[in-house]
């Protein structure tokens, strides 16, 4: 919405490492995202995967690296200012404000990268640019019929599919997701993935992603992380033959598919 | 629908009837004490929108209050009222400032952070005032003249009659309501309970959460400086220790009382905890042991304000305003 | 400034130092672990004052005085932790607040009944009445030397048991992990009532202790609440070594500030507190990221 829409979107990661304490949670990543492209990241829990989400998201602040949107340094950004320059995000726990609708949780979402999202004149209710936002989200993730439902009564699945109409209603060209599909049926399951599959066109959508599944149906691109480290990187059927793959994450973590936690 | 905003409308158009009849029907010592009562009403609400909406737990308003109160009796002459219209929106901006600068220091911290910061800044300016003597030191400023409201040399009201006012601040209190009211409402109330809420969320969307709260800290500092203007010229006095930290614990007890969740509901607390203390100084010496004792059954036994004790005792259900910012969200748990 | 009045200064930043790392300390170890702020902390520092003077005048004795009143505090911590502070758990900041100020209430009225309004002072015990003579026309008090030494060893015996012991650990691992404290088979209620208790108890031993050297007067409990609070901002919220370092800066500060600036130097404590705001909002030990 700020920039220039003729840009094709992208997102580069160089050498990006977190430190915790005597832990290195993120060690020297670099991987990159491009527009009408869903790039995944797996890995055993642990390998740093959620923590290099919160690095490129600005909710985590970089011990070394850097971060770069279309040729622009965000890495001092916080994440305020990372979402106001078209990034977002999902979180893998459901963080959606339980006690609204799910109308207003997507208008909040749309208000946020309004032209005045702090205005103090003037009823909320009545932003017609807010309110077309926030219907086409609704519209784009099926939540519309369930519009006036406070967010607390959705199902698990529908809970997830508003924490990503969320993302959606602040119009973002790059999408960081956190495991959507987490604690999911498979009928949910099965209703966010074609969701995220319809993603691609026009963002530039990042994946972290339990579920062997959804991962080698949606990912156009494949990362690999074991303990902070990248291990493997490239298209999703170079990747699964990878042997130190197979060795260090398909071997240890039973990565028969359809076991997503 | 019209009958729907009838509705709306019927409750609090009865209650400011009840509001302008009263002078008319109590005795004067009643009107001057309605009249702080309102004014301590609007300093709750002022607190309120932070405290409430903004999910921050704020220790120094009382020193809002009293830089207002100060500021008037600064630049009081001797002999001779001070006009009203400039003294007024100086007291106001002084106030204003003054959260405006604790503000950006302390909003740069979280919860119990925040409470400790600000009632250190709040006691840090209990001593400029207590220990220096361009504002009467620690016996206090007197405004021996109430503030004029005149236009070209005619004065309009007579603020040293009760009843004058107390109509002007009957006016101040509905502006407030009508002001915290619409912020409540807008994008930036919903934004300031969203960050209250779940700040990170909030952050991720895009909303700057400290300028949100900074702003919100601002106004509500300012309104308490209105309410510490008036409250001065009322007693025609303001002594260091009405910026001290009790009092804005005091107002927090208020805001308790009234309800988080609501815009007049500190109001009503005000005039809850004034009343009890009236009664209870009118029946006991010991009566600050009594009121200490009150405010710890209230925080155990009714955390959500006297208008749960209310629905409770009615036996009705409770009923959610639409305007109502929805999220009950506790505030900021340890 | 010659050499031997900066001394005498430094000493008395020492002794106010020490002080209030001691009363800080326990505020500070109550909000760690407990996580519940008790803004009527400052009012058993009052109130070990005014049971230092109440003991010290109905015995004679400022040792039973000490004893005494550190073990009043004590058992009254044990009473209020089991009637209402273990009721503040999980609640939010809001009811912690406001049930303290409802506590600070009753104190001060408590203190009014038992031992009035007025300003007391308490003599020092025997044999630490005298000055030593420094140079031949600057002395320092015995007692306030005493004091330097009495709450260095305190500091050492807190560091010893908060580092070494096993009821340290429990209590390091109450402030860092509750879950952990459950594993080890310890009664979580029992670690919190005798931590409450220890907290308001050091309150207190911080106002017996100054009793001597200060007057005894109904509004001490606030300004070392204050004071309290800002040891706490400068060092990190939950942090012993913070706590002793915030302490010390401020007796630094209020020391010198009045020798330096005496206009100003009612303030300088909480510009020091904004500049370390600005520098670590989390504190000078703190956390950088939650």
């Amino acid at each position: 919405m700020l920039e220039a829409s003729t840009i094709v979107a992208s997102m580069r990661a160089n050498g990006l490492s977190k430190q915790f304490g005597g832990l290195r949670a993120v060690a020297d990543v670099s991987l990159d995202v491009h527009q009408d492209e869903i790039h995944a990241v797996i890995g055993p829990n642990g390998a740093g995967k959620s923590t290099l989400i919160n690095l490129l998201s600005g909710d985590m602040n970089v011990t070394a690296g850097s971060i770069v949107l279309d040729d622009r340094d965000v890495t001092r950004f916080g994440a305020e200012r990372r979402a106001r320059c078209g990034i977002g995000r999902s979180y893998q726990k459901t963080t959606i404000f339980q006690q609204s609708t799910v109308y207003e949780n997507a208008r909040l979402a749309a208000q946020a990268h309004s032209k005045a999202p702090l205005k103090i004149f003037g009823d909320v209710v009545s932003d017609t640019n807010v309110n077309a936002a926030t219907h086409d989200a609704l519209e784009r993730t099926g939540l519309t019929s369930r519009a006036d439902t406070l967010a607390n009564q959705l199902s698990h699945g529908e809970q997830r599919q508003l924490e990503i109409a969320m993302v959606l209603a602040t119009g973002p060209r790059i999408i960081l997701l956190d495991e959507p599909l987490a604690g999911m049926g498979t009928q949910e399951a099965r209703k966010i993935v074609e969701l995220i599959a319809s993603l691609r066109k026009g963002h530039a959508v990042l994946l972290v992603e339990h579920d062997m599944d959804a991962v080698f149906e949606l990912a156009d691109r494949l990362t690999v992380m074991q303990d902070g480290k990248v291990i493997a990187t490239g298209l999703p059927q170079q990747v699964r033959t990878d042997p130190a793959v197979r060795a260090a994450y398909l071997g240890t973590h039973d990565g028969a598919p359809g076991d997503a936690a | 629908m019209t009958n729907i905003s009838i509705r709306i409308w019927l409750v609090p158009l009865a209650l400011l009837a009840i509001a302008i009849a009263l002078p008319f029907v109590v005795p004067k010592y009643y009107v001057q004490f309605a009249s702080k009562a309102l004014l301590l009403g609007m300093l709750a609400m002022a607190l309120n929108l932070v405290v409430g909406y903004g999910g921050l737990v704020s220790l120094c308003h009382g020193a809002f209050f009293g830089i207002g109160g100060y500021a008037l009796a600064m630049v009081t002459p001797k002999y001779d009222p001070v006009s009203l219209w400039w003294s007024f929106p100086f007291a106001v901006a002084l106030a204003g400032f003054a959260a405006l600068i604790i503000g950006a220091l302390a909003l740069r911290t979280r919860g119990v952070y925040f409470i400790m910061v600000t009632l250190a800044f709040g006691e840090m300016l209990f001593f400029l005032f207590h220990d220096n003597q361009f504002a009467g030191g620690s016996d206090g400023a007197y405004i021996n003249n109430k503030p004029e409201i005149a236009i070209a040399g005619r004065v309009l009201l007579d603020l040293d009659k009760p009843l004058a006012f107390y109509f002007v601040v009957l006016a101040c209190l509905v502006a407030t309501i009508a002001l915290l009211t619409m912020l409540v409402r807008s994008p930036f109330g919903h934004a300031l309970a969203a960050a209250r809420d779940n700040e990170r969320r909030a952050r991720s969307l895009g909303f700057p959460i400290f300028r949100l709260r900074l702003i919100a800290f601002v106004i509500s500092g300012a309104i308490a400086g209105v309410a510490g203007y008036f409250s001065a010229a009322q007693f025609g006095f303001i002594a260091p220790q009405t910026l001290g930290w009790h009092v804005s614990a005091t107002v927090l007890v208020m805001v308790l009382i009234g309800g988080l969740r609501s815009v007049v509901g500190p109001l009503v607390g005000a005039l809850v905890l004034l009343g009890l203390e009236e009664v209870l100084k009118a029946s006991t010496e010991y009566w600050k042991l009594a009121e200490g004792l009150i405010v710890i059954a209230i925080v155990l036994f009714l955390p959500n304000g006297v208008r749960h004790l209310l629905t409770a005792a009615l036996g009705e259900r409770k009923d959610e305003s639409p305007q109502d910012v929805k999220a009950v969200a506790k505030v900021e748990h340890a | 400034m010659d050499l031997a009045t900066f001394g005498v200064q430094l000493l008395n930043a020492l002794q106010y130092g020490m002080v209030l790392f001691l009363v800080a300390s326990g505020l500070t170890l109550v909000f760690g672990i407990l996580g519940v702020i008790n803004l009527a902390h400052g009012a058993f520092y009052m109130l070990g004052a005014y049971l230092a003077y109440g003991i010290a005048a109905a015995t004679g004795s400022f040792w039973l005085a000490l004893i005494g009143g550190v073990a009043i505090a004590f058992v009254v911590g044990l009473l209020l932790e089991n009637v209402f502070i273990k009721r503040l758990y999980g609640r939010d900041h809001l009811a912690q607040v406001l049930l303290s100020f409802g506590l600070i209430l009753v104190l001060d009225e408590v203190r009014q009944l038992l031992f009035g309004k007025d300003v007391h002072s308490v003599a020092p015990p025997q044999g630490f009445g005298g000055t030593i003579q420094l140079t031949d026309n600057l002395s320092y008090s015995v007692y306030r030397l005493a004091i330097c030494v009495f709450c260095l060893a305190m500091a050492a015996a807190i560091f010893y048991v908060i580092q070494r012991t096993k009821i340290g650990m429990i209590v390091r691992a109450g402030a860092e992990n509750r879950e952990m404290t459950r594993a080890l088979g310890i009664s979580f209620d029992t670690v919190n009532r005798y931590v409450f208790a220890v907290g308001i108890a050091m309150a207190a031993l911080g106002g017996i202790v100054v009793s001597p050297v200060s007057t005894v007067f109904p509004g001490m409990g606030d300004s070392m609440l204050i004071l309290s609070f800002v040891v706490v901002v400068l060092g990190g919220i939950g942090s012993i070594t913070g706590a002793a370092i915030g302490a010390l800066l401020i007796g630094l500060t209020d020391t010198f500030g009045k020798v330096f600036f005496p206009s100003v130097s009612s303030i300088l404590i909480y510009v020091l507190m904004a500049a370390v705001l600005l520098w670590r909002p989390n504190g000078i030990l703190g956390r950088r990221e939650v």
